[in-house]
């Protein structure tokens, strides 16, 4: 299939002689502006001011150009960052579309009568208004439940703001989708392996690997900018790269070896690699008789996990299984077995995050160079304020005795918990009351829509801070708006890396509309809270200087720079030879054998445990990444909606013949529980995906065109939607969201479910 | 002096930054752009291959886009580069149904667009903004005549192709493959 330019970038011509007409007229792009390519500015005549990206959770330095008048033109990376290295992503290149885009919340607003959802009853409010409105029912909910019952949701940099009024006035219940909905279960695992969690970015010495596998991680299609450089380089230096996938990913045409495995059956395959790598003595001998803790009793686990066994498991060739062990193994200890990034798929995630760790140890690749690297951070004293209080009860009463050895807030656990009647422990108090989301449009990032609804409907009062109208907001009693990153200071970015770095974000230019930045936001909740001790600073200009000057660097000196980088001041980048090492587990060694997982009567080491495939007519139902998206929260950016409108769904030939599906064609899918997609989905007739499975792009499918978000309405479908059947992991409290299957419904349903 | 380009379909994962970083840069507006990624599959699973290309204009040696510019408004300037002066452009579109590359799009205040190689960035030493953006570092922008340019190296010592080479435009944007 060869897609031409005309797919790409719709072209509204008239033909010869004609005029085209730009169907969205956006602030940036003035008509008449350009007389010739020759007034384009030197980059010497703008004006540049220090960020770091918010677009995405690598929070890239960069540099907002703005021109003469003031108006922002253009973003480019910081040289100076190891995040970005000078190279923003697309994302990060179209950021400003965030700024440009006029489908933005404007105006606080206050849904002043009605029911939740019903957002014909907003009404824009003043600042004050909707403050006092935010205030009073948080003071209310405390004096009659206790400060507990107040639980932030949040997402990106701001966090930090909002974070720390509400541990102020009383709750530490402060959950981000970023756990449980995608990491937790790998920092479970790594956790319960070497004593720590891999955190972000990854510490992974990508760029000197001479190995590196990819299970089910799409790397170049997942855009983390530091790891596409780095994958980019190794490319270059020839390392070998193995990919894991159901579908032939970018990454899966850039390997040596494509293993276009049976979906749910990755841990047969983990098994079967770290056996072979034991009897075949593949593994790193000195690193694992003098840091690993356990390997008898793993050898004699996985002696019956041959290549062969899980090869009729896995749909894989033995032979190729056994290839890419030996890769693995000859390239000890420059090698990565990748641990991922969104490893919530079929509720045992801890326990294949725990194969993957383990595979990592045998092959010595943890602290050795081309393995993962010893990532450094650098400590920024806090602006002073009074202790906070201490919270009399968590998120954790609801589940007395589960997630011991979980170490963030579980967001789900936090909207169960919501549920009276869904809470494990009724007895318990800590019913959620109110909710505060920031950044984060949990309508689409939690799975199970129906349940986050419930839960929301039991609230007695919900906020919701954001700079866009995300579904989330027509749920919300007050919406504030906020100024988007290119508009606002935030916190330093505190940046865990081969050297220590900070980075500053400072504003480019006022913020537009009625909307206000994060901090300012916080600190007035605060105040009307009576937090005034914990909001002493006048400005966070103040605070950001006091912070700075605490490190040997100034506000100003941030302002010229926008990144420093210290040297390190412990250890080396990767262990030396033989040093003696004490890991943070209980046994203080690496733990093949998890002691900790005994404890909490887990299994020790990873069991393989079948998980059900399709019914006939139905196809597992995959979603990830597109380089140009971030989640659902770009597709409204101007820019980025210019990359891809919508998604689609990819459909293999074998199955479209089936069916009878054409190219394009739109089609609706529904669920095994008979949930139908409010929108159809374009197919995608393409090779690049197994005959049992189909694939979306996450992110789309927007409807909340009544809140303003108009740009993205309906272009694609939700695969959110698609995902009722959640397999919970006990383990880490990650959200399973890979066992769903669908099948195609070519005419438009009669009965529409509608968020 | 030619200046031409080696894209590395090995590294190139299709980001599209390209295409935003030119949109930024060239003020391009919106549902409009002056370079674009292309995907070439073939095999049938599992045995497939993947092609991903970043595509622009060729600035062809032999360049049909100018020699059916009535006006003169498409030209060629040192180093190779074709570029369009706008206020000579009528909009006929000759230029648009000559390029095999599907490389020029009328822009809507009335004239025809495409990729300058960012000559405004080269007179100062900048590479193209396309160039200098990608993360992968797939794209090498230079004097094609010296031999001692990353370029040039690339492709001298690298498996070669261009597009549409039937079309005899003799293109300077080699992909190294």
């Amino acid at each position: 299939m060869k897609t031409t330019r005309r797919d790409f970038i719709k072209i509204t011509s008239m033909g010869a002689g004609g005029l085209a007409i730009a169907t969205t007229p956006l602030l940036n792009w003035i008509p008449g502006f350009l007389k010739d390519d020759s007034e384009i500015p030197d980059d010497a005549t703008l004006k540049r001011t220090a960020t770091y990206c918010e677009v995405c959770f690598w929070k890239c330095a960069a540099w907002t150009y703005t021109d003469k008048k003031g108006k922002i033109v253009k973003l480019i990376g910081n040289k100076d960052d190891q995040q970005s290295n000078g190279r923003l992503c697309p994302r990060g290149t179209g950021g400003l579309g965030m700024y440009y885009d006029n489908d933005r919340l404007k105006k606080p607003l206050i849904r002043r009568k009605g029911k939740r959802g019903e957002t014909d009853y907003f009404e824009e409010a003043s600042w004050d208004e909707a403050l006092d409105l935010i205030a009073d029912n948080m003071q209310r909910i405390k004096e009659k439940y206790g400060p507990e019952c107040v639980a932030l949701f949040s997402h990106g940099s701001g966090t930090s703001h909002f974070a720390h009024m509400l541990k102020a006035f009383g709750s530490t219940n402060i959950a981000a989708p970023s756990y449980a909905q995608c990491r937790g279960p790998r920092e479970v695992g790594f956790d319960a392996t070497f004593g720590e969690s891999v955190g972000s970015p990854e510490p992974l010495d990508i760029r000197n690997t001479k190995c590196m596998v990819l299970i089910g991680s799409h790397i170049g299609e997942n855009m983390h900018n530091g790891q596409v450089q780095e994958m980019s380089q190794a490319i270059e230096n020839g390392a070998t790269i193995i990919t894991v996938d159901p579908r032939f990913s970018t990454a899966a045409s850039k390997s040596k070896i494509w293993l276009p495995i049976k979906p749910a059956t990755d841990l047969a395959l983990l098994l079967a690699w770290i056996h072979i790598i034991i009897y075949d003595e593949l593994y790193d001998k000195k690193y694992v008789k003098k840091y690993t803790y356990g390997f008898e009793q793993l050898k004699n686990h996985v002696k019956t996990f041959t290549p062969e066994w899980a090869a009729t498991e896995t749909g894989l060739d033995p032979n190729k299984i056994r290839d890419a062990a030996y890769e693995m193994g000859h390239a000890s200890p420059s090698v990565i077995v990748h641990p991922g990034r969104h490893v919530t798929w079929y509720g045992d995630d801890t326990q294949r995050s725990r194969a993957i760790a383990i595979l990592n140890a045998l092959l010595g690749s943890y602290g050795k160079r081309g393995g993962f690297y010893i990532a450094e951070k650098f400590k920024i004293p806090k602006y002073p304020h009074p202790p906070y209080p201490k919270p009399k009860r968590t998120w954790r009463d609801a589940f007395p005795g589960s997630y011991k050895l979980v170490n963030e807030v579980i967001s789900s656990g936090v909207c169960e918990a919501t549920i009276p009647n869904k809470m494990i422990n009724e007895e318990d108090t800590c019913n959620f009351k109110a909710w505060l989301v920031y950044g984060t449009n949990l309508i689409s990032s939690l799975p199970d829509i129906s349940n986050t609804l419930d839960a929301i409907n039991h609230l007695e009062f919900i906020a919701v801070i954001d700079t866009m109208p995300m579904e989330i907001t027509g749920w919300a009693d007050v919406v504030l708006p906020e100024a988007t990153y290119l508009e606002r200071y935030d916190m330093l970015r505190v940046l865990k890396h081969r050297k220590p770095s900070v980075a500053l974000r400072a504003p480019a230019t006022k913020p537009l509309y009625d909307s206000k930045p994060g901090w300012w936001i916080a600190k007035q909740i605060g105040e009307r809270l009576g937090l005034h001790e914990f909001f002493k600073f006048e400005n966070i200009e103040e605070e950001l200087d006091w912070q700075l000057k605490k490190i040997g660097s100034s506000l100003e000196e941030m302002k010229k720079i926008g990144v420093k980088t210290f040297d390190r001041t412990y250890d080396d980048l990767y262990y030396r030879d033989g040093e003696d090492l004490e890991f943070n587990t209980n046994t203080g060694k690496i733990e093949l054998y998890s002691t900790a997982m005994a404890e909490e009567g887990y299994d020790p080491m990873p069991v393989y445990t079948k998980h059900p495939q399709a019914a006939p007519g139905y196809y597992r139902f995959i979603y990830g990444r597109a380089p140009m998206h971030t989640f659902g929260k770009t597709v409204n950016n101007p820019y980025l909606f210019d990359l891809m409108d919508e998604n689609s769904v990819w459909v293999n030939p074998k199955v479209a013949k089936e069916w009878d599906l054409k190219n394009g064609q739109k089609i609706w899918l529904k669920n095994q529980d008979g949930i139908i997609a409010t929108f159809p989905v374009k197919v995608r007739i393409t090779e690049r995906i197994r005959s049992d499975s189909v694939y979306v792009v996450h992110g789309f499918g927007h409807n909340n065109k009544k809140m303003g978000l108009k740009r993205s309405d309906g272009r694609g479908m939700s695969d959110t939607e698609m995902i009722t059947n959640v397999m919970n992991d006990k383990i880490s409290g990650g959200t399973g969201m890979r066992g769903n299957f669908v099948t195609f419904l070519s005419e438009k349903p009669t009965k529409k479910q509608t968020v | 002096m030619r200046y031409g380009m080696a894209i590395d379909t090995k590294k190139c994962v299709g980001c599209s930054d390209c295409v935003v970083a030119c949109q930024t840069e060239n003020n391009v507006p919106h549902g409009y752009s002056r370079d674009w990624i292309s995907e070439t599959v073939e095999g049938t699973y599992p045995e497939l291959a993947l092609e991903i290309r970043s595509e622009r204009c060729n600035h062809c040696d032999n360049t049909p886009c100018v020699r059916t510019c009535p006006t003169g408004a498409s030209h060629v300037i040192e180093g190779g580069i074709v570029k369009v002066t706008h206020e000579e452009c009528i909009g006929c579109g000759a230029c648009i149904e000559s390029c095999p590359y599907d490389a020029r799009y009328f822009h809507p205040d009335g004239y025809v667009d495409k990729c300058t190689f960012c000559d405004h960035r080269i007179k100062n030493g900048q590479d193209p903004a396309c160039v200098a953006v990608c993360p992968t570092h797939c794209m090498y922008f230079g004097d094609l005549d010296d031999p001692n340019s990353e370029v040039a190296k690339k492709i001298a010592t690298r498996k070669t192709k261009v597009l549409a080479p039937e079309a005899g435009t003799k293109p300077q944007i080699f992909y190294l493959i």
